[in-house]
């Protein structure tokens, strides 16, 4: 039973940890909370379902709408962020430009997709039988999406640790005007940053359209707000605070869930974010991770 | 009154009715942004105090007047309350953790049975009629109007510019801060009790997430140090779904880019248009 519990809070958070991951790597490097990452989120699930639909296999639909997701971030830049920032405008009007964008994006996806629920059409993926290990069980589709955040999420830790575009981005993160003086191409990093961000939200989107199998308007409301409790968890601008953030979410989730709190769920991870944030505001991996990551 | 004037009232009442709700929430968030707190709790405040309200005047059968002073009197309270803990936290910080209370906020609404759970109250008595909202609103006018030629007022803009020049002048900024967030909150619960009572359902989904940031680009569209422009904010916003329904399916979408495009071109809202030096909240 309680290996089961923690299996399933190791699969359910690992879809949170990659979503916290996009939103956090934005506000390490902006100093900015990017409210439209969770409409890009559910941009990308719908864009994997309308690929399934039209006879792509799953995979190559998943990188595509993970690409077409990171491409959406670059433009959610250009147009909401990048201006201001050549005005420096502070913290809240940017935030309100995230918002005027996630409205867009959600009045585009239910103008051109209507209300109703999607589903992926798996083609035997969801009808696989089970695996039994032990004492614990799981399907293939939750095996496929775990595997496929914790890749990802591995990638980003390559890129980041290793790449010129890794350093370049820390360099952004720690000193936007000493790493301009050094040459960084800001703007240019910027945008990388946004694709790299929002292509893992967009893939954790497709990940959680998989993982119910359902596809809707709102399925980003619940994970925008659990996603920000996640990177206080993790000290705001941290990933590796941001992917342990994730799987301690995900376990709480599953434990109150196993243990009759339901209900009380997100009282719980809320009432837990809100102590931290007044206790400990640099979280519990302190503060500026990203730029030892 | 003028015989096109009855018709357009009779047209548009629910909306004017709105406008002026919606209105008492904009300033409400005005008040704590004029401090320089980024605090997004409003929405919970407007829903306790609609909660409150709504369960005095059906279960107790209260009137209004003592519903709306009970809803204002709790909502105060709370937001008073929710200052100490948060009295640190700054910027960012300060809005996740006052939206963390919101949604705890959210959460006790949908699971408690006095508060119907997540089917939410109905059969809310309708009392709250036009002149009663705009009452309200001139009253909640008057006492910023008051307010903003008081020494209070000074210290409120001096903690916002710069908050270590304010403790050297010797303002106790703790307190600024408290009273700042506590008026918030007495105004998001009137207009919250005016809510309830301008309805006849009342659910946890009124007063998420959603809300909130509705009253946020209000504030911000309108300007966020400036109350005139929070109420301008309020209305036109209000409004223009109305203006633009035309454009059905399309109208959300023209919705969202109005608001990108006042804020990429004003943004110090629409009141810095007429009011030079607007200041940035940060």
């Amino acid at each position: 039973m309680f290996a089961q519990q923690l299996l399933n809070g190791l699969f359910l958070g690992a879809v949170y940890a990659l979503f916290a991951v996009g939103y956090t790597l934005v506000f390490g490097v902006l100093d900015i909370l990017n409210l439209a990452h969770a409409a890009i989120f559910t941009a990308a699930a719908f864009a994997a379902f309308s690929l399934v639909a039209a006879g792509v296999p799953l995979p190559a639909a998943f990188l595509l709408a993970a690409i077409f997701a990171g491409l959406l971030g670059i433009l959610l830049d250009r147009v909401a962020f990048a201006p201001l920032r050549k005005r420096n405008a502070g913290t809240l009007v940017p935030l309100i430009s995230s918002i005027g964008v996630a409205i867009i994006i959600g009045a585009v996806l239910r103008a051109v997709y209507g209300v109703d629920e999607r589903h992926f059409t798996l083609g035997g993926l969801d009808t696989a039988p089970a695996i039994h290990l032990g004492p614990i069980t799981f399907t293939t589709v939750e095996l496929t999406i775990f595997l496929a955040a914790i890749a990802l999420m591995v990638v980003l830790s390559w890129i980041l640790r290793s790449t010129t575009l890794g350093r370049r981005i820390r360099a952004v993160a720690d000193d936007r005007i000493a790493a301009a003086l050094l040459g960084v191409d800001l703007e240019k990093t910027i945008a990388a940053t946004f694709f790299i961000a929002s292509s893992l939200g967009g893939a954790a989107g497709v990940l959680t359209g998989l993982e119910y199998n359902s596809v809707t308007l709102d399925m980003g409301g619940p994970i925008e707000l659990k996603g920000l409790a996640v990177i206080i968890l993790g000290g705001m601008g941290s990933i590796t605070g941001a992917v342990i953030g994730g799987f301690i979410l995900g376990a709480v989730e599953t434990f109150a869930v196993a243990y009759g709190l339901s209900p009380w769920r997100d009282a719980l991870v809320f009432g837990v974010m809100f102590v931290l944030l007044v206790a400990r505001p640099t979280g519990l991996f302190g503060k500026r991770a990203l730029r030892q990551a | 009154m003028p015989g096109a004037l009855v018709d357009f009232y009779a047209k548009h009442s629910r909306l004017i009715d709105q406008i002026g709700v919606n209105a008492l929430l904009a300033l409400s968030l005005s008040v704590s942004l004029q401090a320089g707190q980024l605090a997004l709790a409003q929405a919970a405040f407007m829903g306790i105090a609609a909660y409150v309200s709504a369960i005095l005047a059906m279960q107790a059968h209260w009137p209004l007047i003592a519903t709306i002073l009970a809803a204002v009197l709790v909502s105060t309270v709370v937001a008073a309350l929710l200052a100490l803990p948060v009295r640190r936290l700054r910027g960012v910080f300060l809005a996740i953790a006052t939206i963390g209370f919101g949604e705890i906020v959210r959460v006790f609404a949908n699971n408690l049975s006095i508060t119907g759970g997540a089917e939410g109250l109905s059969g809310i008595p309708n009392d709250a009629t036009t002149p009663v909202i705009y009452g309200s609103l001139a009253v909640v006018a008057f006492v910023l109007f008051a307010l903003s030629r008081t020494k209070f007022a000074l210290a409120v803009t001096l903690v916002r510019e710069d908050e270590h020049a304010a403790r050297g002048v010797g303002v106790d900024v703790g307190m600024v801060r408290t009273l700042s967030l506590a008026l918030g909150g007495a105004i998001a619960g009137l207009g919250g009790a005016l809510y309830a009572h301008a309805s006849f359902f009342l659910t946890p989904t009124d007063f998420g997430f959603a809300r909130m940031e509705q009253i946020l680009v209000w504030c911000v569209i309108g300007g966020v140090t400036s109350p005139l422009g929070a109420v301008i904010g309020a209305a036109l916003l209000s409004i223009l779904p109305e203006v633009i329904r035309f454009l059905s399916d399309w109208r959300e979408v023209t919705n969202g880019v109005i608001l990108l495009l006042v804020i990429l071109f004003a943004p110090g809202g629409l009141s810095s248009l007429w009011r030079r030096g607007a200041i940035r909240v940060r």
